[in-house]
């Protein structure tokens, strides 16, 4: 009861501070001499967001970087120590190969089948239900996606009624049930795959949006000069996508590089399904900050350059604004 | 398929007159090989979810001994054992009430700061501002987990650790710099004359905001609200990171541990996850046009 008392006083007081931060703020910067009052009015104005930026973001990320070149303790430097460990360990460097492999097929699929699914849906009449359905997945969260998929992989040994739909497809044509999720062939391929059902939605919006940009005049032209379909895509829709698909394709790696829900709730990292996020989350849970500070500094250094991306694009943004 | 492709894209009004019925048919028997991949797709997408829909309203016995398919036909064998079971499970009606309780505060208190940073952004002119926004476009795409070790020292320290006020908190924080970018971009577009009639007639930056600024951009509030909600009403990594197993923790953090922790019998939480994602999908459905104009705007310039 106390605690529904607190989150309505959040939930109506924050908005209250605020409001009165700024009334009581601005009537007092109002009084300050006029050279006074524009040197010190943005700062107060911008200094709740990034107050919150400085202490939640900016400072966290200096501070992992210190810790990772300390002990455990955090009373001495131990210099590339929690790195070493980081590149040496088989487990660890497991993590880094399934990121790695995230990254390459989970941005492949999840970019080039939302490119597919939007250009072929662009050609029929029921576009609208289709994009619903494939777009249903985006809302669920990758808890609830892990237990949808939970019953997908399902295995039971080989004899026995599989309950599993895939497993039970397999069944039907007269194959051996596949343990999915266990077997080191077929675990990470299956959970990036959930990540792809996940996620193609998303990109597919995106991608059939500025789909709907391109004039038909190009495309009835290149038409009537009888280019084919597939060349229309191939030479004209592509290209003209390009942009689109840098900005969707980049915001997936960085995704993939983060993925953790789905392989902490699916396989919680066991039979070789580690990826660096997990990883890291069992260093901390069991302590080992140091260790755990050094995963994170090197995930953050695997996303260094699509940061640069980012502030350079949006650079290139300002100035055309 | 690339014959059936070729005649497929939007035929002229001109012609649709002249074509006969035969044509039209014969027209779409070349497009089937089209129908066919689209409707594949469908069902890869969609059937995952309404097999768990379905053997969310069956026994655990049935799911073990008959796939979700077989309840499609009779006997039907319904029930809402897996929803009693849930409901009646340690811990899981605290939680639900625990994610409400994470969510609305954390949605309000950032969405309040956010719009009070992006302003000041947008509409004011100070040194080192570019070099700020800078930093705020580049925080968007850090991992939480380059911060997670500090925030959890910081909460420790001050003696938040697993409450509700260190979740608030840590949302506001990670998801501050996309709002305040994205609103930021819809103040900034704003027409400028609104602002500077206003200030001929003597209103000051508070009623600025209050009266025009804040009004005017309710609808990019509206979507980013969407947003935020789902986003933490789905998190389970910021959750399981502060509140691990703090009696606050929210609902995915249970259903999460649920799942590690049964070995077998864990298909009742079928119905656990058919409520989590209920919101979530609720919201979609009913709330579509908000939602896809949020994702095309965040991500896709004009």
């Amino acid at each position: 009861m106390d605690q529904v008392i607190t989150a309505v006083v959040a939930v109506i007081g924050v908005p209250l501070v605020l409001l009165g931060y700024i009334v009581l703020g601005e009537r007092v910067i109002e009084r300050l001499p006029d050279t006074i009052q524009t040197w010190i009015r943005p700062y107060f104005w911008a200094l709740p967001a990034i107050g919150f930026a400085t202490i939640f973001m900016v400072y966290p990320l200096l501070r992992t970087v210190f810790l990772s070149f300390r002990n455990n303790a955090d009373t001495d430097w131990v210099g590339f120590n929690n790195y070493v460990y980081f590149f040496t360990f088989p487990d660890t460097l497991t993590s880094l190969r399934n990121s790695l492999l995230w990254l390459i097929f989970y941005t492949f699929f999840a970019v080039g089948l939302g490119l597919i699914i939007a250009i072929l849906l662009d050609r029929v009449r029921y576009e609208q239900v289709a994009k619903i359905a494939i777009f249903l997945p985006v809302p669920i969260s990758a808890v609830a996606a892990s237990i949808i998929w939970k019953f997908m992989f399902d295995y039971q040994p080989p004899g026995s009624v599989q309950t599993g739909t895939l497993n039970a497809a397999i069944g039907a044509f007269g194959g051996q049930p596949v343990a999915w999720l266990v077997n080191s062939t077929t675990n990470n391929p299956a959970l990036i795959f959930v990540g792809i059902w996940s996620i193609t939605g998303f990109c597919m919006v995106i991608i059939s949006a500025s789909l709907k940009s391109i004039s038909t005049e190009v495309l009835e032209a290149a038409r009537i000069d009888g280019a084919n379909e597939f060349r229309i895509v191939q030479l004209i829709v592509t290209p003209l996508l390009w942009p689109t698909i840098t900005v969707v394709g980049t915001t997936m790696i960085i995704n993939a590089l983060k993925t953790f829900d789905i392989v902490y709730v699916l396989t919680s990292g066991a039979y070789d399904t580690d990826v660096i996020a997990t990883n890291m989350f069992r260093q901390l849970a069991t302590s080992h900050y140091a260790r755990a500070a050094a995963v994170g500094v090197v995930l953050f250094l695997a996303i260094v350059p699509l940061l640069v991306v980012n502030i350079r694009r949006f650079q290139q943004q300002e100035e055309t604004r | 398929m690339s014959q059936a492709e070729a005649t497929t894209r939007r035929e002229t009004a001109g012609a649709g007159a002249a074509v006969g019925v035969l044509d039209r048919w014969g027209h779409q028997l070349q497009r089937l090989p089209l129908h066919l991949v689209i409707i594949i797709f469908i069902a890869i997408w969609i059937v995952p979810t309404i097999g768990l829909i379905v053997n969310s309203f069956r026994n655990v016995q049935d799911m073990g001994s008959a796939g979700w398919w077989s309840a499609l036909f009779p006997p039907h064998g319904f029930s809402l054992g897996s929803y009693q079971q849930v409901l009646n499970t340690e811990n899981v009606t605290t939680s639900i009430f625990n994610s409400v309780l994470i969510t609305v505060p954390a949605t309000v208190i950032q969405l309040a700061i956010a719009t009070m940073g992006a302003y000041a952004f947008a509409w004011m002119k100070f040194p080192g501002k570019d070099l700020f926004f800078i930093v705020i476009v580049g925080l968007m795409v850090v991992p939480i987990q380059m911060t997670l070790i500090p925030v959890l020292q910081i909460f420790k320290a001050t003696g938040l650790a697993g409450t509700f006020i260190a979740v608030w908190l840590a949302h506001s924080g990670y998801g501050l710099p996309f709002e305040v970018f994205l609103l930021r971009n819809y103040l900034g577009g704003l027409p400028r004359e609104i602002f500077e009639s206003a200030e001929m007639d003597g209103a000051g930056h508070a009623v600025r905001f209050l009266r025009i600024a804040v009004p005017m951009t309710v609808p990019a509030i509206a979507s980013l609200t969407i947003f935020v909600f789902l986003g933490v009403w789905n998190d389970l990594l910021v959750s399981l990171t502060f509140l691990g197993s703090s009696p606050n923790r929210p609902f995915t953090v249970v259903i999460t541990q649920l799942v590690t922790s049964l070995g077998g019998g864990w298909q009742f939480l079928t119905a656990a996850a058919v409520l989590q994602m209920s919101l979530p999908l609720a919201v979609f459905i009913f709330l579509q046009r908000y939602f896809v104009r949020g994702i095309t705007s965040g991500s896709v310039k004009g």
